[in-house]
């Protein structure tokens, strides 16, 4: 018997989570009262959750030490008990490696995002202490949705989790919107889900009991079913629709800008980078080994869809005025690329979208973190782009940390999402080439966006409000920069740089970013093999290259030397 | 070869400079331009070992490659971190370190009252780290990482003064029409990952003949569209213009004499695809020519020191392009005019920043005039620059371009005779903006005040900046006569390029000789009658409207706006609009559709007992039909 470190790694945030909470009892309602025994307690509450965490991230160190990557396609670290037998629903968790990288997003990103929770709520500690818990609480369905093996256990926490997300979107946000955000989040949710409820019964009974035993939920069970053509496609579109509302795909995305703008960017981090993987996991852990006819006939379909969402989320966000809803967009163009990836079904198409998934919620984190410590530096915690400008004299790490998260979102070389997304590209022109060439231009309209936005905030002259001074300005038609002017503009900069909390979170990032991005090696070596078993089991394989196997070098000079 | 390990050093110092500049902050304020000097230095020292190493062995074994293991390992891909070490890509790496040092030694005095010259020599760094593996790299993939990084560094360069919003605006935009190149080289990798199998130099350009026409003319024009981003050709060249508000030594060394010429590098590097497809060969040539006009016609007529050269630039780069477009006979010598034009542009770039540092950062020739006197060691360092520009015998320029005009004569049916006479049309042009650009900063009356309001006081620039400026000039002079003794070049470059037979062009040699000099003669007397004879008059005349349209850049800027501006803003704010109206509003309808069935649904449930035992008969009723209707 092993150490089961998937269940501590789902067990121990619940518990944290309690700690939190219960560091505010007996003390009151501080924030209504602004005593100092509430600043104690709001403190108290800081300093366990984040203990809380950083212990997890040494748990899922653990399962990275137990986790052996020869063997990264298969399920390990696996743990199965009867849960409800007289369903043959069980409590069955293990992860190949996509879902062990998934599983360290999520916690590795629930640290920072306490971190840069840490002045936030409005100075109200009892609200933070809620906050916080609340956060851990998601962290354990997190975790779990990305180990279950049991579609049963699947739909319960793809159901479930909403709740703790309703309460951060709702209850926390920082947008006047947050309640009708939050409403629309879980309206959309909720109607994907409970279609794929209704597939996942009908999925259970296509299990011929006498051939297998007991009838079961468990995916492995589930895989490789004689399915009639006409019900597996069904099956696969509820199943695909309730994945392309978390993921959100064109047409069906609107409920995340509204979440994004509403809520605070924290929250946005664990939802848009983390929970919204769920419906890109289930596509490619779920839709295409339980559905391999299915998949492959609704590909085209999903592909185009990929491509439109790849395009339009790049045009709308380049079309916004409001910071994080800017962000949201973007996420809708590259959840639009990790679709594509995943339904090309060629290995360097799915590991391309596997490795993404890690990518993008790195990138997207460190975007919504960063950005969430521009707007904290706005008087009246504007999110309009127009508010700002300039902040790169005033705040430089700031602005370069806000760059570094930019151009990742731009998939510049060097950053771990260009790995990913020049994957994505590679494969998918192997399958389907005009798509590939569609998206291409994806590539400039994200410079656009991302180049356009640090323009606006970063360059320029700062504006009155955020205390930019006449004498600067005047600078400004024609001489250089007067030595003295730059200088003292620094030192009675209003808008400070980045403090030590915040550049920990964001050199976090952006060194995860760097690392990721110059040895992709770290993280590919999860991705490569749940990617060919991906495409084996939707009944693919990879198209070998036109012009044969690779030539060997013929030429005389080449390798003589070195 | 023993020193191939220290190929990926020349990438790693640079960067390690950068690093250290960017993460230790302000403390490294008071030494780190030196650090930036000394890792560059380094690099270049780098570079002359394996020189000579290479230099040691016979030509066919002067080709290695030194992989630091694999980069990157996936499904069907495998990319390794390898350096190729080869006559080609050493030629670049010692081009951009050496003028790369001397830049970054002008920049200690450029930048010395700048309180961001840490930051300045940070970003150098990493452009040279970036250009190096853009030059070393082995595998498409990898020499990818160098050219979107060196877009990066020119991005930041660009935009070094970014407290002004039209720096900003001008950095934004050469990355965006950068991008836009970087398309072609994205699609170009997934042909040759379809056809090859591989990215890597050695795998495809290998299995480049056995390419059919067709995908080897689409790789061709898919390279082709990246280099025209990078090299600022027609028709992606409206960025360079603008991206001469950075501080003038990055003009000298990004955006003339080493990162515009990426898109050179990468079509020779990419030869054999070229050779396979001979209609992208053509195009290739084409767009050269075209730029190289283009280019020419721009310089005439602008006022602004660095945006004449900036068009200048365009113009060399398009004679570069035009000659990799011809084919093997081509190769060797745009090389050998990329790097004697990385010479003597820069020297003229350093001595126009010198003129703007002694004239308190104008930039406007027309207020420039009798300079000479003032800035001697500038004028005369600017001087050979001029004359190796214009080609004039024995100066570096004669040797390069006038091989590049030689080589374009050769051929059948109507090429030589059109692309021949363009780069001779585009030497006489080119003689005429250069010298109108040296008579008018240094020739004639001087047009600035030099007392009351306004006044200039020039003065020579400090020895940091005159250094570099007097050692490029050397270079102007001699660097091309040297390379050439013994067909020294050409050959060095033979393992890289192959070896070109010999054709004799539709024109005697010496006549197309004759006739170039005598159009750079033309060109030249015309500028001096104009601009050191005549009065320049301080205020631009109303012109013909060739010239009007120069002055605008031949309106390259309205033609975007009107191509891809425009109608991007507009699918935009559609979009932006239809989200909220159509998609977004569809599903809000949808939810309120459901509220409002909700509401009439209510409405049955009144609380009477009679209306509930009625809906019960009606119930009942149904059912009982529907089994009557089954059962019978």
């Amino acid at each position: 018997m092993t150490f089961p470190w998937l269940t501590a790694l789902i067990v121990w945030p619940l518990l944290a989570a309690l700690a939190t909470a219960l560091t505010g009892v007996g003390r009151g309602r501080p924030a209504a009262t602004g005593t100092g025994a509430g600043r104690f307690g709001g403190t108290a509450a800081r300093v366990v959750a984040l203990a809380g965490a950083l212990v997890e991230v040494l748990l899922l160190v653990g399962a990275f030490t137990a986790f052996d990557t020869t063997r990264a396609g298969e399920h390990q670290l696996a743990e199965t008990h009867d849960w409800i037998p007289a369903i043959g629903a069980s409590y069955a968790v293990g992860v190949d490696g996509v879902g062990l990288l998934l599983v360290a997003l999520s916690v590795g990103l629930v640290p920072l995002v306490i971190l840069a929770a840490w002045r936030e709520q409005g100075g109200d500690d009892s609200r933070l202490r809620r906050y916080l818990a609340v956060v851990l609480v998601l962290e354990a369905f997190m975790v779990a949705v990305f180990a279950a093996r049991d579609v049963f256990l699947f739909y319960v926490l793809f159901e479930a989790m909403l709740i703790p997300a309703y309460f951060l979107i709702g209850g926390f946000g920082q947008g006047a919107q947050r309640r009708y955000a939050a409403v629309k989040f879980l309206l959309y949710s909720l109607a994907g889900g409970l279609i794929m409820l209704v597939a996942v019964i009908a999925l259970y009974l296509q299990v011929p009991a006498a051939e297998r035993g007991p009838r079961t939920f468990l995916t492995e069970n589930l895989t490789g079913l004689e399915l009639g053509t006409t019900e597996g496609r069904l099956m696969f579109a509820a199943f695909f629709l309730a994945f392309a509302i978390k993921a959100p795909l064109v047409p069906v995305h609107s409920w995340l800008p509204d979440v994004a703008e509403n809520a605070t960017p924290g929250t946005s981090t664990l939802l848009v980078c983390v929970l919204d993987k769920v419906g890109t996991f289930g596509m490619l852990t779920l839709c295409l080994p339980l559905f391999p006819e299915a998949s492959r006939w609704a590909a085209p379909f999903v592909i185009v869809l990929a491509v439109v969402s790849i395009l339009y989320g790049a045009i709308l966000a380049i079309g916004q005025s409001d910071l994080l809803r800017l962000v949201g967009y973007t996420s809708v163009s590259h959840f639009g690329f990790i679709v594509l990836g995943i339904f090309t079904f060629t290995s360097l198409g799915t590991s391309g979208s596997s490795l993404m998934m890690l990518n993008h919620g790195i990138s997207t984190g460190a975007l919504f973190l960063v950005a969430g410590f521009v707007i904290a530096r706005h008087p009246a915690r504007s999110q309009r782009i127009a508010d700002y400008g300039g902040l790169r004299t005033v705040a430089p790490v700031l602005g370069g940390t806000f760059l570094v998260a930019a151009l990742s979102a731009a998939a510049l070389p060097g950053l771990a999402t260009f790995v990913s997304e020049v994957m994505v590209f590679l494969g998918a022109f192997g399958r389907a080439p005009v798509a590939a060439l569609v998206a291409v231009p994806a590539v400039v309209l994200a410079a656009v966006y991302v180049l356009l936005t640090y323009q606006r905030i970063f360059t320029g002259t700062v504006p009155a409000h955020l205390g930019g001074d006449a004498a600067r300005e005047a600078t400004d038609d024609g001489t250089p920069p007067l030595e003295d002017t730059v200088s003292r503009t620094r030192e009675d900069a209003p808008v400070r740089d980045l403090d030590a909390r915040e550049r920990t979170v964001a050199g976090v990032l952006v060194g995860a970013l760097l690392v990721l991005g110059l040895v992709p090696g770290l993280a590919l070596r999860y991705v490569d093999a749940p990617g060919q078993v991906a495409v084996e089991l939707v009944g693919e394989s990879d198209p070998p290259p036109v012009l044969g196997a690779q030539p060997v070098d013929a030429r005389p000079t080449e390798g003589s030397l070195s | 070869m023993q020193t191939l390990g220290l190929a990926p050093w020349l990438v790693g110092l640079p960067l390690a400079g950068a690093a250290v500049l960017l993460l230790g902050g302000r403390r490294t304020d008071r030494w780190g331009h030196w650090l930036g000097v000394l890792a560059s230095t380094a690099a270049f020292a780098v570079g002359l070992v394996l020189l000579a190493d290479v230099l040691r062995l016979p030509a066919d074994e002067r080709v290695a490659v030194h992989s630091l293991g694999t980069w990157l390992e996936v499904g069907t891909l495998q990319v390794d971190a390898a350096f190729r070490v080869d006559p080609l890509s050493l030629t670049f790496v010692l081009l951009v370190t050496f003028v790369g040092t001397l830049i970054h030694l002008y920049s200690v005095a450029y930048m010395a009252h700048d309180v961001d010259r840490r930051r300045f020599f940070a970003y150098l760094n990493l452009f040279v780290a970036a250009m190096l593996l853009l030059v070393l790299a082995d595998s498409y993939l990898l020499l990818f990482v160098g050219w979107e990084g060196v877009g990066v560094a020119s991005f930041l360069l660009i935009g070094f003064w970014d407290h002004r919003r039209e720096n900003a605006v001008a950095g934004k935009k050469a990355f965006v029409m950068n991008r836009v190149g970087d398309m072609g080289l994205i699609v170009a990798m997934m042909l040759m990952l379809w056809q090859v199998g591989s990215l890597s130099f050695g795998d495809v350009l290998g299995a480049a003949g056995g390419m059919s026409t067709g995908v080897a003319t689409a790789i061709g024009l898919m390279l082709l569209l990246a280099a025209c981003g990078k090299s600022a050709q027609f028709p992606l060249q409206a960025w360079l213009g603008d991206a001469m508000a950075g501080p003038t030594p990055v003009s000298a060394l990004i955006h003339a004499a080493t990162m515009v010429t990426a898109g050179v590098y990468l079509l020779v590097r990419s030869a054999p695809v070229l050779e396979a497809a001979p209609t992208a060969q053509l195009v290739v040539a084409v767009v050269g020519a075209v730029t190289l006009l283009f280019g020419a016609v721009v310089g005439c007529a602008k006022d602004d020191i660095k945006k004449a050269l900036a068009a200048s630039t365009m113009s060399q780069i398009g004679y570069m392009m035009l000659a990799a477009g011809l084919g093997p006979i081509g190769y060797a010598f745009a090389i050998f005019h990329l790097v004697t034009h990385g010479f003597f542009k820069a020297g003229l770039f350093l001595g126009a920043g010198s003129v703007m540092h002694a004239m308190d950062d104008s930039v406007d020739m027309r207020r420039f005039g009798g300079l000479g006197r003032a800035l001697p060691v500038t004028a005369v360092t600017m001087g050979l620059g001029w004359l190796a520009i214009l080609g004039v015998p024995p100066f570096s320029g004669y040797w390069s371009k006038d091989k590049i005009i030689e080589a374009a004569f050769v051929g059948e049916g109507w090429r030589p005779w059109v692309f021949g006479t363009v780069a001779l049309v585009g030497a006489g042009i080119t003689a005429f903006y250069m010298s109108r650009l040296f008579f008018m900063t240094f020739a004639g009356r001087r047009r600035w005040e030099s007392e009351g309001e306004g006044a200039r006081h020039p003065h020579e620039a400090p020895f940091l900046m005159r250094l570099p400026m007097i050692v490029l000039a050397v270079g102007s002079v001699a660097l091309g006569g040297l390379l050439t003794l013994g067909g020294g070049f050409t050959t060095w470059l033979e393992p890289v390029v192959g070896h070109a037979e010999h054709h004799d062009p539709v024109l005697p040699v010496w006549l197309i000789i004759t006739l170039t000099l005598v159009l750079v003669v033309l060109g030249a007397a015309l500028a001096f009658r104009l601009y050191a004879v005549q009065q320049v008059p301080v205020e631009p005349p109303a012109s013909n409207a060739l010239v009007r349209a120069a002055r605008r850049d031949l309106y390259q800027d309205p033609v975007n706006e009107t191509l891809a501006m425009l109608p991007g803003q507009v699918a935009t704010r559609t979009l932006v609009y239809a989200d909220r109206t159509v998609v977004d509003s569809a599903f809000l309808r949808l939810a309120s559709g459901v509220r409002r069935a909700g509401d009439g649904l209510r409405r049955s449930q009144n609380g009477y007992v009679r209306s509930y035992a009625a809906t019960t008969l009606g119930g009942l009723l149904v059912v009982a039909a529907v089994v009557w209707a089954l059962a019978y």
